[in-house]
């Protein structure tokens, strides 16, 4: 075995150029500029920086972000799994153009997106002028930036549970109607605990992306301190007046909280190949 | 087990099984009709809806707002950045998923989630860090300004925070792929006879090219479509440092809407040759689905 190893080690060249040129490029592009970010923090001093972070601005414009973000993950959860469910099962007219145009949200730049969807909801737009007279206002408000969040999160869920339905075990659900259980049963106890971990992660991973998300909001949002100011746009503007230490405390929180994200979207997706297996 | 030769060995009429995993008429019905809806309102529309808001003033306003010279600069300026990013991190994507899937070494699972980091972070704060390392007040900025060198609010800049947004697009394509495939190929190649570059071109390549393709597509479309982070770090200089997504921006703002939406449609056209290369990809590779995101 260990010789085995050995040789592989011996036969295959390359280790040292590419594994050099690996580490030296991740660090330039990804981990020093990261690093810049926490030394900056440092210099601000632990009551500047609870003292920025606290503020009713940015407090605000953390939980609209935060909040807006997680509504859009769960819309897309419960219509992404219905999309993903009748892209695999069924088949009808459209059906490949429907699942090519479900990876829109990944290749439109999200500045496009921005533009298009405010366009359209506001009050003199296509879906708008149908909305204002219901008294439902779209466009700058937070459920304009919650629809755009949707819009971006869409493709998320989709994907993440499209290749479980796919190779999920005919024979189980044979199984559960045979045994007696009705359709709706089988999906609730059979199919549901199955496809879980996967649409959990299509949800980490669209909820992960709305939270930093700016191009496609800030067309939407209006842009109001306090009511429709969404913490990626807080940071820009303090950038604007040269505030770079507390534009940068108001990054490390997000940041922060995307690296939790990530651990939790390592872990879920390793629960889902381990319930694939 | 039991339970599977049993209808495997037809006791169970087929019909009764087919009836077992399939849904009434009205419900299949109606689930399609909620997806369709869903899809057409949130994805339909609105790429429709970019094409006719370009249109709306008639082509003559079309083809001055897409042939005007900060337009044609923008446009040289997205192809210019993407020209660079897509080999350098294409390059990136080849060379660690050559040491991280061919070799063992301490550390190797850190450095693949690492390589994942950029995409969890706003592209805002991939902007930021880089105005935190050269801007006027950064890192390196006093000693940027005394050799007179810019990087924030120029090209450099651009440059930079797309490669960074763009960075994992290849790597994770090619890693699961070549750990997939493993070395038995590669190993052979070398026990007859090929050098290294040689396996590397006739072997490695070629059965890593749908992949690779796959992984520059979509790293092409984020690098040409890139706002948050450029637009943090661009100074939205028009003429000089304004990408395309930043020109559709300024002239919205300018209330332009037919022209930022001709710009714009440019970039709709972008988005829908990536999803047709894409299937293509998908299609000539044989794979399905299952997609890195």
């Amino acid at each position: 075995m260990a010789t085995s190893r050995v040789r592989t080690r011996r036969v295959l060249p390359g280790l040292g150029p590419t594994l050099g040129f690996t580490l030296l490029y991740i660090s330039l592009i990804v981990l020093i500029p990261l690093g810049a970010l926490v030394w900056q923090t440092s210099e601000l001093g632990w009551q500047e920086f609870v003292a920025v972070v606290g503020s009713p601005r940015v407090l605000a414009a953390y939980r609209l972000s935060f909040g807006s973000a997680l509504a859009a993950a769960t819309v897309n959860a419960l219509l992404g799994l219905l999309v993903a469910w009748v892209l695999v099962r069924y088949r009808f007219p459209g059906r490949s153009l429907a699942d090519a145009l479900v990876d829109l949200p990944f290749a439109l730049p999200t500045a496009v997106a921005g533009i298009t969807l405010t366009a359209l909801l506001a009050r003199n737009g296509w879906i708008g002028r149908h909305l204002e007279p219901l008294g439902i206002q779209v466009a700058y408000t937070p459920l304009g930036i919650t629809i755009a969040l949707i819009f971006i999160g869409l493709p998320f869920v989709v994907r993440s549970v499209q290749p479980v339905l796919q190779d999920l075990d005919v024979e189980l659900e044979e199984a559960a109607a045979t045994l007696g259980a009705s359709r709706w049963q089988t999906f609730r106890r059979v199919l549901l605990p199955a496809v879980l971990p996967a649409v959990l992660t299509g949800y980490a991973l669209a909820f992960a992306r709305g939270v930093g998300e700016y191009g496609s909001v800030v067309f939407i949002s209006g842009n109001m301190p306090m009511k429709t100011e969404i913490a990626p746009l807080l940071i820009v503007t303090r950038l604007e007046q040269y505030e770079h230490a507390a534009a940068t405390a108001i990054a490390l929180v997000m940041l922060l909280a995307s690296l939790l994200l990530l651990l939790a979207i390592n872990a879920l997706q390793g629960w889902t190949r381990r319930q694939a297996a | 087990m039991a339970a599977a030769d049993w209808t495997s060995n037809g006791a169970i009429p087929r019909a009764s099984s087919i009836a077992a995993r399939t849904e009434p008429r009205w419900v299949r019905a109606t689930l399609i009709g909620v997806a369709l809806a869903f899809l057409g309102l949130f994805l339909a529309l609105p790429l429709a809806a970019v094409f006719s808001y370009a249109l709306r003033e008639g082509w003559s306003v079309y083809l001055a707002a897409i042939t005007e010279p900060y337009a044609l600069a923008a446009i040289r300026l997205t192809l210019l950045v993407a020209t660079i990013c897509v080999p350098l991190n294409a390059a990136f994507g080849i060379a660690a998923a050559w040491a991280t899937t061919r070799f063992e070494f301490p550390g190797k699972r850190l450095l693949v989630s690492l390589i994942d980091l950029p995409f969890a972070v706003s592209p805002v704060i991939s902007g930021l860090i880089f105005v935190l390392l050269f801007g006027l007040q950064g890192l390196l900025g006093p000693w940027l300004r005394e050799h007179d060198l810019k990087v924030i609010f120029a090209v450099p800049g651009i440059v930079l925070a797309t490669l960074f947004v763009t960075f994992p697009f290849v790597a994770r394509e090619l890693i699961p792929l070549m750990e997939e495939q493993g070395a038995d190929e590669e190993i052979a190649a070398l026990s007859l006879g090929a050098s290294g570059w040689q396996t590397f071109w006739r072997v490695t390549l070629p059965s890593i090219r749908f992949g690779l393709l796959y992984g520059m597509v979509l790293l092409n479309a984020r690098a040409m479509g890139e706002f948050g982070a450029v637009s943090v770090v661009s100074g939205h200089i028009r003429g000089q440092t304004n990408t395309v997504p930043l020109h559709v921006e300024i002239l919205y703002n300018e209330y332009q809407t037919a022209a930022a939406f001709a710009v714009a449609s440019l970039l709709a056209c972008l988005a829908v040759v990536t999803l047709v290369l894409k299937r293509l990809i998908e299609w000539r590779a044989g794979r399905r689905g299952g997609l890195a995101h």
